[in-house]
């Protein structure tokens, strides 16, 4: 008992004794400001059940994804089928609890590749200034002025419909806003005095970049990328909605939507069961991003 | 995808309250207008050559379908010829732009039809809807991003919190999907898909190209209504995510203004809490508020897309939309010009903006 | 199905009670149409190629022969033409025009503005120009093979074809009549007047074109001076709505009068609904399946033989293609002459296994493309299951119709699930192109043809029969060597016709005779009438 306490002091402590103790001691404090907010603990929750309904898929799902029975098809939700059939008589559930390693792998891989373009650019372009600021900002703006789903649309015809380039045309269109919030963290730190100390210290400038630089704009992007997920598995679907996503008979949600949309006013839990999916994951990533906003980016907004 | 529009299926704009934006509009703001209009216009030239290097990879053949599925060979090298493909790509790209400035846009090969008049005949629809949907934003989501802040943690504060965040994460198609089955299918309240009902097609004299404008320019209340009941659906859903973007940015503008000093003098001094905030609070939001709102505007008029396919709204974002899947260039880059020009004066025009009314930039 | 009822009796009863709009109808003199006309490029006659546009051009011009919709048996009929006559020996066909008809500009309708439009079509060499420059006419030689004498108009062949397989090329939007002096009149750099034919019409037809704006509508008004008397409906308007559940609520809602692309679901349940009927009618096109013979797995008789086995064709036509598609397993839709009805294949997994376990075939992967239309990424989907269990692994990629077209015609889509609508009413159309291949190479380039397209070498005397075909004059043996050809296609051809289209159209009530141009023509509104 006397040891939990004394740990969670520790952890806690003002005057911590080593570095170790200091990060994790910030990481906890961290953690219980995330921990006081109900809501985000809520989205939190969700996304954990996600992940896990992902990583067991085969062994939660009551049936194959892609098993078809056209004499089955339609069925309403009832005790054999949670959430019904779909058009080709395939269980939704099973479906959807498939579907959601497909949305986990959209939005991790977009994720993590449109913040990393956007780091980069920003940064190099708020570091460097003069004309390659102007260049990067430019191509930054090109990229901005342009309708997103459009641009999105117009990658994946160009490379041919298919999950990964649906990822990539995502991950390549959601970059900008990133890159302008690189540059103008970088900017706002370039003369900071630490900077001008390393400098003097003889660091090159690759070395600040990746050194001192990238660190402080990481948790600014960290809280964005969270904000932003939801808007990413919406635009996934979208795609998806268009055909233009994963490919049959895979069943990501979106498409699933699509799918559904043509029984919608006979039977409507074909298309509603996925839309209500999607609608929780975003939600729930929704809620952990305003949660990790509080934690991450105190002098943010607190909207 | 932050800056996702209605389209995608998410907020337009900006989906959050971003910092970014407001030091992109400080940027801005130091400028010149000259040096802006420069960059915006390089910009734009930029956007063209994106959107032609786009249109030269994409593996659709866009001679096919001029010459359709039963041509011969010859046919086909015909239609090739005569499309100017067969020119190098530098010359192309340069005969194109020169087209536009003489305001040539060419030919869309899927409508058989001068791209120019059907930007004419689909802009006005995207515009009529981005625009009734930006004001049901601004006119629920300003007063209660005002109130929620006023009141935070209030009961109006949770509820507006509740509507962004649902705005947030519904996938607009699903969302108009179910509302057509319910308001038009079920309630018959709402006018169906399309922008009137087919018995006014061409009843009302086109001027504008807006028909809720027309019909009224024409004096036809029967046509007006009918218009009216069929944009409702869609602009209140764009409205929707519009006013979840405008709500939220009101509040947390709102938020920093009411912490201020000179709030918290002016109580001191014992005014109203009303004037406090309509008076003085929210005077000082009203230029970022604009710029927010037109933000918000612009990624409305780029078009739609979801939305106008499932409405049938014959709009700029379907029309490039489905330019770009059958290869139809010329729409798709006639398209684009709209866009960026939209683009370009909005941003133009928060810039005025923030001269004329921002004492600190004269 | 009892929570559904439930949620919709509650839903329309709170309807009832709040809903002030009452219940709408469309004008008595007007017939509102919804379909996807969004493929509409051109309204050219010599140029329009596109279902939808060939709905419009078959109502506002008419041609030498038509059909009648209302007695569709007895085949074409006299039209601008009152009567013709076929020389002796076959090689030429002289018509004689109707008096008294004229285009919509209220010039008259002469012998020469048909052979001028005839030879138009040849020149200006557009898509649909094979349909008459199979008879050997070129842009050199059409003046002289088309010729125009006061009222009589000749048409010199180069073979003595049979006059149905002529004649019914006729019947094409491409022969259509087209007023030339009008034309001429705004005609630019001598396009003959291409440009602006376009976007206009100058036709003769019981409707004028009122006003057509892409991807939106089409306006029809009717013509009051038409010679076959002036249509009922004075207005026809023609929106273009894509989703199905969208035509289905307007159709509900009464706002329009037809509603042609309703998915079996939508039909079914429209079915129930008070004042709505569904019209079925057998249409030309067909579904079939393609398989590369440049494919090795594929270009092995006994993988063909097995996939012919792999179709649910009972349970594909009894559930998603409901009412929509029937089983056809031959090249030639019902409708037309000499079509053959057998259906030598079942839905049969252990049979396939069978034949590919003799052939010692032991599985294999193929990834194909397929249109992004429902019906055929089902239909694929279906077929990948099937597959699956005969050991075969299908990839599918989704595309547009562009992109697979495109690839199809560069006879890389391993295996292609489309359709196939005939270009005319005579069962050359099929023939020609599904069972007529000269030269099988990569130079061949014969691009229109589908044998081609699946590099499937057709059999010398398959290809002769084929040709042999077009010029017998008695229709009886016609027939029967059209069955012929059919019988040995199914035998061994790796083209597998599987369904026929069925046009379900949902109608209102009082809406009379519609049409929707069954399996040999496009659809016609001047009979149509609505009652009370």
């Amino acid at each position: 008992m006397s040891n939990t306490i004394s740990r969670r002091d520790w952890l806690l402590s003002d005057a911590p004794q080593t570095r170790r103790q200091a990060r994790l001691g910030a990481i906890y404090q961290g953690w219980l400001t995330f921990r006081s907010n109900k809501l985000a603990m809520v989205g939190l929750i969700i996304l954990v059940l996600l992940i896990g309904m992902a990583i067991f898929a085969p062994l939660l799902a009551p049936q194959s994804p892609y098993a078809q029975d056209l004499g089955a098809r339609l069925q309403p939700p009832s005790a054999a089928h949670w959430l019904g059939t779909d058009g080709l008589g395939r269980d939704i559930m099973s479906r959807l609890i498939h579907g959601s390693r497909i949305t986990l792998f959209i939005v991790g891989t977009v994720a993590l590749i449109a913040p990393i373009i956007g780091l980069f650019i920003g940064t190099v372009a708020g570091f460097a200034g003069g004309w390659v600021d102007q260049v990067l900002m430019r191509v930054t703006d090109i990229f901005l002025a342009f309708p997103k789903l459009i641009l999105a649309l117009a990658f994946v015809a160009a490379l041919g419909p298919s999950i990964g380039n649906a990822v990539l045309a995502l991950a390549l269109t959601a970059w900008p806003p990133y890159a302008r919030l690189a540059r103008a963290e970088t900017l706002t730190i370039r003369h900071a005095d630490f900077i001008a100390a390393a400098r003097l210290q003889g660091a090159g400038r690759l070395r600040l970049l990746i050194r001192h630089i990238w660190p402080l704009c990481v948790s600014s992007l960290i809280v964005r990328v969270a904000l932003d997920m939801a808007g990413i598995i919406l635009s996934a679907a979208g795609l998806g909605f268009l055909g233009l996503g994963a490919q049959p008979p895979m069943p990501e949600w979106g498409a699933m939507i699509s799918d559904g949309r043509t029984y919608i006013l006979d039977f409507w839990w074909v298309a509603a069961m996925p839309g209500l999916a999607i609608f929780t994951v975003s939600i729930a990533f929704n809620l952990l991003g305003d949660g990790l906003r509080d934690v991450l980016d105190p002098k943010g907004d607190k909207s | 995808m932050t800056e996702n529009t209605g389209a995608g299926g998410n907020t337009p704009g900006a989906s959050r309250p971003d910092p970014s934006a407001r030091n992109a509009l400080r940027r801005r703001r130091a400028r010149s207008i000259a040096g802006t209009l420069l960059s915006l216009s390089l910009t734009l030239l930029g956007l063209l050559l994106v959107t032609f290097i786009i249109g030269r990879v994409m593996p659709i053949d866009p001679v096919l379908k001029v010459v359709g599925d039963r041509a011969t060979q010859a046919q086909y090298d015909a239609a090739y010829v005569a499309m100017g493909l067969d020119r190098p790509l530098v010359v192309q790209f340069f005969g194109y732009i020169g087209d536009v400035l003489t305001g040539d846009f060419g030919r869309s090969i899927s409508t058989g039809q001068p791209v120019a008049d059907d930007i004419k005949r689909v802009f006005p629809a995207t515009f009529e809807l981005a625009t009734l949907g930006t004001l049901i934003g601004i006119f629920v989501g300003v007063p209660l991003g005002v109130i929620a802040a006023a009141r935070k943690g209030g009961i109006i504060d949770q509820v507006a919190r509740v509507v962004a965040l649902v705005g947030y994460s519904m996938p607009i198609f699903w969302l108009g999907l179910m509302g057509l089955l319910i308001f038009y299918g079920i309630l018959g309240w709402v006018g169906g898909p399309g922008r009137q009902g087919i018995i006014y097609d061409g009843m009302v004299p086109s001027v504008t190209g807006m028909i809720l404008v027309d019909s009224l320019l024409a004096g036809d209340w029967a046509a007006f209504r009918d218009a009216f009941s069929h944009i409702i659906l869609p602009a209140s859903l764009l409205g929707y995510y519009s006013l979840a973007y405008i709500s939220r940015m009101t509040r947390s503008f709102m938020l920093e203004q009411l912490s201020a000093e000179y709030v918290i003098t002016a109580r001191v001094k014992g005014m109203s809490e009303s004037a406090v905030i309509w008076r003085h609070a929210f005077r000082n939001i009203a230029i970022p508020l604009t710029t927010v709102i037109a933000l918000s505007f612009g990624s409305l008029l780029e078009g739609s897309v979801l939305t106008e396919i499932i409405f049938s709204w014959p709009g700029l974002g379907s029309y490039i939309t489905r330019g770009l899947l059958s290869g139809d260039m010329n729409a798709v880059l006639g398209g684009t010009v709209v866009v960026g020009v939209c683009f370009v004066v909005l941003n133009l025009f928060s810039d005025l903006l923030y001269r004329v009314l921002d004492p600190r930039s004269k | 199905m009892t929570l559904k009822m439930t949620t919709r009796a509650v839903l329309l009863a709170s309807a009832l009670a709040l809903s002030p709009a009452a219940y709408a109808e469309t004008p008595a003199d007007t017939l509102v149409v919804a379909h996807t006309i969004d493929d509409i490029i051109s309204l050219d006659p010599a140029q329009t190629f596109e279902f939808s546009g060939n709905d419009v051009n078959n109502n506002t011009y008419d041609r030498l022969v038509d059909f009648d919709p209302l007695d569709m048996d007895a085949g074409f009929k006299p039209s601008l033409a009152e009567s013709w006559e076929v020389s002796e020996d076959g090689l030429s066909i002289t018509f004689t025009m109707r008096e008294g008809v004229t285009f919509h500009s209220g010039n008259p309708v002469r012998a020469e503005d048909a052979a001028w439009s005839l030879q138009r079509a040849v020149k200006l060499d557009k898509t649909p120009a094979f349909i008459l420059t199979q008879f050997g006419f070129t842009a050199a030689n059409a003046e002289e093979k088309i010729s125009a004498d006061g009222n009589k108009l000749t048409l010199t062949l180069d073979k003595p074809y049979a006059p149905s397989f002529v004649l019914n090329c006729l019947t094409a939007n491409i022969a259509s009549i087209i007023d030339k002096e009008t034309v001429l009149a705004n005609e630019q750099d001598g396009d003959m007047g291409n440009g602006w034919l376009n976007t206009n019409e100058a036709g003769s037809g019981a409707y004028t074109l009122a006003a057509w704006r892409p991807n939106e509508a089409v306006q029809l008004a009717a013509y009051e001076d038409y010679w076959q008397g002036a249509p009922a409906m004075k207005r026809v308007i023609v929106r273009n709505v894509a989703e199905s559940s969208a035509q289905r609520l307007l159709l509900e809602q009464g706002d329009i009068d037809v509603a042609r692309n309703l998915t079996p679901t939508d039909v079914e349940s429209i079915g129930s609904v008070e004042g709505v009927k569904i019209q079925d009618e057998p249409r030309g096109r067909m579904m079939y399946m393609g398989l590369n013979q440049k494919n090795e797995l594929l270009s092995n008789p006994a993988v063909i033989e097995a996939m012919k086995y792999l179709v649910d064709y009972e349970g594909i036509t009894g559930s998603f293609l409901k009412g929509q598609f029937t089983t056809h397993q031959a090249f030639l839709p019902l409708g037309y002459l000499g079509v053959l009805e057998d259906q030598p294949w079942t839905y049969d997994v252990e049979k396939a296994k069978q034949i590919l376990a003799d052939a010692g075939i032991e599985g294999g992967t193929i990834t194909t493309r397929i249109r992004d239309l429902r019906e055929y990424i089902d239909v694929a989907q279906t077929l990948q299951a099937s597959m699956a269990q005969a050991g075969l692994t299908l990839e599918i990629e989704q595309m547009t119709g562009a992109q697979v077209l495109d690839a199809y015609r560069a006879r890389e889509v391993p295996i292609f699930i489309g359709e196939w609508g005939p270009d005319y009413s005579d069962p050359n159309t099929n023939a020609a192109t599904f069972a007529f291949n000269p030269d099988n190479s990569d130079e061949a380039k014969a691009v229109g043809l589908l044998a081609w397209r699946n590099a499937y070498a057709v059999p010398e005397e398959m290809n002769e029969a084929t040709v042999a075909a077009t010029l017998e004059k008695d229709a009886e043996k016609r027939a029967q060597m059209y069955k012929d050809i059919q019988a040995q296609y199914q035998a061994e051809a790796p083209i597998i016709p599987l369904f026929q289209r069925i046009e379900q159209a949902g109608l209102q009530d009082n809406v009379e005779n519609w049409f929707s141009g069954g399996a040999v023509t496009s659809v016609i509104y001047r009979q149509v009438t609505k009652g009370e």
